[in-house]
């Protein structure tokens, strides 16, 4: 069973996001390693760019391009709700939240003194 | 307060990739048409101070970002904690800087 906040589309964002970057993680010494053939072998490199001519490679690569697209556009929202300012809506509800609590646990000193 | 400083050192790496990635991407699409050769690759990046830079800038902040991407997942999923959890970290991001670091070089020096 699905548990409940996990159908919320912002779960399946953090999914997303969490899974992209793994596997890009995990990618990268593998990128890493063929670039570096440049150096030792530039026979190899151009036998491993002959391989991804291949369509079920270029479909990989379609794979990976996705996920480096979203990773970023994934985490450039995460830095806009992390540090663009607030909208006085959201800081007003900031605020009530506050005076709310202030109200609740006043009533409860008033209560018990 | 370790906690806080990884935190702002996430953040500080995906800043500075935000604009390298979009090039990233744009050269990536503009390259692989027509197919990728290693002379076509090189005839780019070899000499170029910028591309070094560029790439160079790239691998620092991957590095630090795969670095503790990773380690938030083994802390979260596979539970991993302590003294194994820092030096997973460090491996992790050694890693990726010796590899990345030598890509860089194979590609740029002349």
């Amino acid at each position: 069973m699905i548990r409940p906040h996990r159908s919320h589309p912002l779960w399946f964002a953090f999914l997303l996001h969490r899974v992209s970057g793994a596997l890009l993680a995990l990618f990268l010494p593998a990128h890493f390693l063929v670039l570096a053939t440049a150096l030792t072998s530039p026979q190899a490199l151009d036998g491993a760019l002959a391989w991804t001519d291949n369509t079920l490679v270029k479909l990989a690569e379609f794979g990976l391009v996705f996920l480096l697209a979203v990773h970023a556009l994934g985490g450039l929202r995460l830095l806009a709700l992390e540090f663009l300012p607030w909208t006085s809506g959201q800081k007003t509800l900031a605020a009530s939240a506050v005076a709310l609590a202030v109200l609740v646990s006043g009533t409860f000193f008033l209560s018990a003194v | 307060m370790l906690g806080m400083k990884l935190y702002m050192a996430q953040r500080l790496s995906a800043l500075i990739m935000a604009p390298l990635v979009i090039g990233h991407v744009g050269v990536m699409i503009y390259a692989v048409q027509g197919g990728l050769s290693a002379a076509e690759i090189l005839g780019r990046t070899q000499g170029s101070v910028a591309w070094t830079l560029f790439y160079g800038l790239f691998v620092v902040a991957v590095s630090i970002h795969g670095a503790i991407g990773l380690r938030v997942v083994l802390f979260e999923t596979v539970k991993l904690r302590g003294g194994g959890l820092n030096a997973v970290t460090w491996v992790i991001f050694l890693g990726l800087m010796i590899l990345g670091s030598r890509a860089v070089w194979a590609v740029t020096v002349p």
